[in-house]
């Protein structure tokens, strides 16, 4: 049984299809890369799974059971987080708040004093700002802010939406090492990325969206020495 | 000299209940980017609720808050959780749906005739605890009154301030209102946040209503003209800002007194108007600016 099992889901904006009967699962403990060019539908599909929007039809199950009805706030509740494309901080709160407002929910809530040590030991860079308003971070630092302030929530599966977007090379290593680490330590990765290469030498298994369908899935292997991955996505 | 000092004095203290009730409406605002045309007709709400706890016990105007504090709240709170939230989900793309001013229009209209319906149209005043006292420091009147009205907007500033700035519930506040979406992620029940954010400036603008109790006339409309000085101090201290509502409710009463002294009252009020688009041309965001300080 995987942890989270999506059935077939079509998503619309209005009246605009944009996801078709998507199909993908992720099993406890694995890294899942979810990849495609601009536009593909990748975001839109974690909305659907975090609640921010509603399937318009299929089914979405966690833990075997179905979540596509919930709210966001119920769906944050069972584990499931989701860090949103362009990190979306709370500008104004400081580095800190922006912690501690992600361990909202009643589950991570009584252990947040805890949790703060774990992240900060995950990313030491947050503790030396942890006073400055998150407004003032670079980016790179408000991406570590924002996968801090998911792992303060105690995911069950973080879902990470294009982490790497917009760093120098070297903070998205950085970033791409967070990540393993994140999965070293028990926790369910479902990464949307497309700096392809870096994704996918990371996951277990991984699925290309092209047009709002799955158009390949495989494991990142496999995937990776794909030759119409390579020509579509690595330029190879 | 003197006659210029204590009309900064006095508009110091006039400012202070300008800038409470400002405050109410400006977090309001800064949550849930929502105007709240009926923020005087909860004022004067409140001013009811004291006078006729004044009237039919003779307690002190401030033990009104005893029930005004409760009652106002759960008023904003359901008042946004009943009427308003339909529309916000029904628009969630919407930052701010016109609906809702008419919303708030509607309650003001009804709040206003309601009260016209049970209590009349005539001006009512009663004689409280406080009502004429002074307190004199040097030569400088301070009508006791007013004084505690000054108080009341320092400790309710700083408990609301406190309250956003330390609580679990406050910072959902603060999170919800710097990003909708990002704070739903965290888990935050957005429209809990909405009704508690509603709840708290309708509970001040009843605290308002009890500070104006010992020293001004009640009457059904009283709460329009608490609107248009609300509106003015809100946009000239900064949508969303505290600080902004605090310094422009203050700035507002000073004009007030120190023109006051050579011109007539409806002079003051365009002096006031001239200050607030001079203020805004030079500062389009308001003194204090969008961003939020809180
Ligand atoms: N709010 C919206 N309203 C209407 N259409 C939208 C909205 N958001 C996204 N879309 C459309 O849905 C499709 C999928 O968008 P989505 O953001 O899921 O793509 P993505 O794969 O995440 O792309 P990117 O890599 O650029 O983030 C696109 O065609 C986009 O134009
Ligand atoms: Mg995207």
């Amino acid at each position: 049984m995987p942890l989270l099992d999506i059935r077939k889901i079509n998503c619309f904006y209005g009246d605009v299809q944009v996801i078709y009967d998507v199909s993908m699962y992720v099993e406890q403990g694995e890294i899942i890369s979810l990849i495609g060019g601009n536009g593909a539908g990748k975001s839109t599909i974690l909305r659907c799974i975090s609640g921010l929007m509603r399937a318009g039809s299929g089914e979405i199950l966690f833990e075997n059971t179905p979540i596509q009805n919930s709210r966001p706030e119920k769906i944050v509740e069972r584990g499931i987080i989701h860090v949103p494309e362009g990190r979306r901080l709370f500008s104004l709160m400081t580095v800190k708040e922006n912690l501690m407002v992600g361990a909202n929910n009643s589950r991570a809530y009584p252990q947040r004093n805890e949790t703060i040590k774990d992240v900060y030991k995950l990313l030491p860079r947050l503790q030396e700002r942890e006073t400055q308003q998150a407004i003032t971070l670079s980016g790179g630092e408000q991406q570590m802010v924002a996968i801090g302030r998911g792992m303060m929530a105690r995911p069950k599966i973080l879902m990470l939406d294009e982490p790497s977007l917009g760093l120098a090379p070297v903070l998205i290593n950085e970033i791409f090492q967070t990540v393993r680490k994140i999965a070293e330590q028990g926790t369910t990765v479902l990464l949307v990325e497309q700096d392809v290469q870096n994704s996918l030498g990371l996951s277990d298994r991984g699925y290309v969206l092209e047009n709002g369908k799955i158009a390949q899935e495989g494991t990142g292997r496999e995937l990776l020495d794909n030759p119409s991955i390579r020509e579509a996505y690595l330029g190879i | 000299m003197d006659i210029i000092i204590q009309a900064l004095i006095n508009g110091l203290l006039t400012g202070s209940y300008y800038g409470l009730a400002a405050l109410g409406l400006t977090i309001i605002f800064g949550v849930i980017k929502v105007i709240n045309f009926a923020h005087g007709s909860l004022l004067m709400v409140g001013m009811f609720a004291a006078y006729w706890m004044v009237r039919l016990t003779g307690w002190h105007p401030y033990a009104a808050l005893i029930v005004v504090v409760p009652l106002l709240f759960l008023f904003g709170y359901a008042l946004q959780g009943i009427l308003i939230k339909p529309i916000l989900e029904g628009q969630r793309d919407v930052r701010e749906p016109t609906e809702v001013i008419i919303v708030t229009t509607g309650v003001w209209y009804i709040l206003d005739n309601l009260a016209l319906m049970i209590f009349g149209a005539e001006y009512r005043v009663v004689q409280t605890s406080i009502t004429g006292q002074i307190f004199m420091l040097g030569d400088y009147i301070f009508p006791k009154a007013q004084l505690y009205g000054l108080i009341t907007t320092a400790v309710t500033a700083g408990l609301v301030l406190w309250f956003l700035k330390y609580t679990k519930t406050g910072m959902s506040i603060r999170a919800a209102s710097l990003d909708r979406d990002a704070a739903s992620l965290m888990g935050i029940n957005q429209y809990r946040v909405y009704n508690i954010a509603f709840g708290i400036g309708a509970m001040i603008a009843g605290i308002v209503g009890c500070v104006l109790i010992p020293f001004y006339y009640v009457f059904p409309t009283v709460g329009v003209i608490f609107d248009v000085k609300c509106f003015i101090i809100v946009v000239l201290g900064g949508l969303g800002s505290i600080p902004g509502a605090l310094a422009g409710g203050v700035i507002v009463g000073l004009i007030e007194s120190t023109f006051s002294q050579y011109m007539t009252s409806t002079w003051t009020e365009l002096i006031v108007y001239v200050v607030f688009l001079a203020v805004l041309f030079i500062r389009p965001a308001g003194l204090f600016g969008e961003k939020r300080d809180w």
